[in-house]
């Protein structure tokens, strides 16, 4: 972090206070022929802005190790605390399914969290707003970025928690829960990412976040823990029932139009 | 604007009389009901209250979907007095669902019921929208940031009711949603309480948005009285501020004669700290007769 400042910090220092007005004649000037041409070319830029902005989310985080590590520590050491507050070694069906997710969940609020804070504190804001380019690429980088973190997450919680907790061998059931994991994962994205950009830029951010996020959560929750339960107990049969991966795309889905239409507004100032 | 206050009182008698109908009907008129008996009159209570709360959740969404497109901080107000009176309503939907829960269930709360648990979940949502409103001083951002929130937070009203009801078994009494299946005293007896509560609702919002235009105008006419003196910062509050730049308007604008010292001169400072020690000001100031003149000039 100290040695390589982050592209929007860059970006950011780079814009002497004569500068700004260049930036937005030259972002004037970039939306012009936009609105004009094709409606190729928008999208084509949309995509690699938000290539470039998620290439700078995970290039931050490897350099930082800020979100991931915590995540995963936090979520082991859980694990641990419900093997001592349930005071059991082995659990299956809906207790099994309902701490993985609730210890996945708030792994997730940890990153979420933290999701904005560099842009928020360190100028990466401003520094979108002056670029010419489109600021729902800002939602769909962080939406990958926190997707990203919660696989990387569940690549080492889920063994862990087949390896301390479940009662039940997970390999019969394995495609199943990726199935649902993934479903999951997007929800908790969009959802985390939208609440966090609501939520960075007030006074108690790490306080408004959780308390805004895990209502907005519960759908996600109730999908994913009776999605799963099935998956975790010995004589499973069956897969996850439908409606309730039904009810999890729906609802990433919705939230995700939802989120597109309104980040503009967080933005732009 | 000025429009609040105006049959105010009209629609206050009309509620009242509505109201007064609907409890007449729902103690003398409608049939007791065979199963739960007496108490299952507090579903004329219970169920439009939870509705009109509801839909008002609803009405706050579009409201502030109005407010991003105008930005018109009125709407935003509305928004704001709309999701007030639905929290209120909210908590007595709470209340009388534990009611009505402990006498013919025998819990105070049940789990198994999706309605009153989705509410819940709907409940604490938008329970946050007073802190969050309150942790963003500026009041243009804290606006928008609350209008954003009441739209994402609208649309989630229907999802969660959606995922919730998958959830659970069926255990609450499915009068709700199927009033024609009610005999017809109960249906009537429904249908005006239902009103009767949409009515109260909306007096109490209108009530609402006059009593805090009122006290906006009042405001702004101080202002214009007697400068910024009289009015205390805005300083951190969750309310909206329908008047963003009064100062500007309301005066004689003093940054229009340059002002001849290197400070700026004492009237272009909204703080009120600076307002009533001229003395400190003037021995700072390297042309202290100027600085009290265009001080006068403003009060």
């Amino acid at each position: 972090m100290s040695e390589a400042a982050p592209p929007g910090e860059r970006l950011a220092a780079g814009l002497q206070p004569g500068v700004p007005s260049v930036a937005a004649e030259h972002r004037g000037e970039a939306e012009a022929p936009e609105r004009a041409g094709s409606s190729e070319r928008p999208r084509q830029r949309l995509h690699s802005t938000a290539l470039t902005l998620l290439r700078k989310e995970l290039l931050l985080e490897l350099r930082t190790l800020e979100s991931v590590p915590g995540m995963i520590l936090f979520a082991v050491s859980t694990f641990v605390i419900f093997h001592f507050a349930l005071n059991t070694g082995s659990v299956e069906g809906d207790l099994a399914a309902g701490i993985l997710w609730v210890t996945i969940l708030f792994a997730a609020l940890l990153g979420v969290n933290r999701l904005f804070v560099a842009d928020a504190d360190q100028g990466g804001f401003d520094a979108l707003l002056l670029a010419p380019c489109d600021s729902s690429a800002l939602l769909l980088a962080k939406v990958a970025a926190l997707t990203i973190y919660l696989v990387l997450l569940e690549l080492v919680t889920v063994p862990a928690f087949a390896l301390f907790l479940l009662g039940s061998s997970l390999g019969h059931a394995l495609p199943d829960l990726l199935v649902v994991l993934v479903l999951a994962d997007l929800g908790l994205a969009v959802i985390g990412s939208f609440v966090a950009a609501l939520a960075v830029r007030t006074r108690a951010r790490d306080l408004i976040g959780p308390l805004i996020a895990l209502p907005l959560l519960v759908p996600i929750a109730i999908g994913a823990s009776s999605a799963s339960s099935p998956l975790l107990t010995a004589a499973s049969h069956g897969g996850p029932g439908v409606r309730w991966l039904l009810l999890l795309g729906v609802y990433d889905l919705v939230f995700g139009l939802i989120a597109y239409a309104v980040f503009d507004f967080l933005l732009e100032d | 604007m000025h429009t609040y206050g105006q049959r105010l009182r009209t629609l206050a008698i009309v509620t009242a009389a509505t109201f007064t109908a609907a409890l007449a009907l729902a103690f003398f008129y409608a049939p007791e009901e065979a199963e739960e008996g007496f108490l299952q009159r507090i579903f004329y209570v219970h169920v439009p209250l939870a509705i009109v709360c509801l839909c008002g959740f609803v009405a706050a969404g579009v409201m502030a979907i109005q407010h991003l497109r105008t930005r018109d901080p009125r709407w935003d107000l509305r928004s704001y007095v709309a999701i007030h009176m639905s929290l209120i309503f909210g908590a007595g939907v709470l209340i009388s669902g534990s009611i009505w829960a402990k006498g013919s269930w025998g819990h105070w709360w049940i789990w198994g019921e999706p309605t009153l648990v989705s509410f819940l979940i709907v409940f604490l949502l938008y329970a946050t929208y007073q802190p969050l409103r309150f942790s963003i001083e500026d009041p243009e951002r804290q606006a928008r940031y609350a209008s954003v929130f009441a739209i994402a937070a609208g649309a989630f009203v229907p999802m969660n009711f959606i995922a919730v009801r998958l959830s659970a078994a069926y255990v609450h009494p499915r009068v709700l949603g199927s009033t024609s299946n009610l005999p017809f005293p109960m249906a009537l007896t429904f249908l005006v309480s239902l009103l009767a509560f949409t009515l109260l609702y909306i007096t109490l919002w209108r009530f609402e948005m006059t009593a805090k235009n009122a006290r906006w105008q009042l405001r702004a006419l101080q202002r214009k009285l007697a400068g910024e003196r009289v009015s205390a910062p805005r300083g951190r509050t969750a309310q909206p501020a329908l008047s963003p730049q009064p100062a500007l308007s309301s005066r004689p604008a003093p940054s229009s004669r340059p002002a001849p010292s290197s400070r700026p001169a004492p009237s272009s400072q909204p703080a009120p700290s600076s307002q009533p020690a001229p003395v400190p000001q003037s021995s700072a100031s390297p042309q202290p007769a100027l600085a009290t003149r265009s001080q006068r000039q403003v009060s």
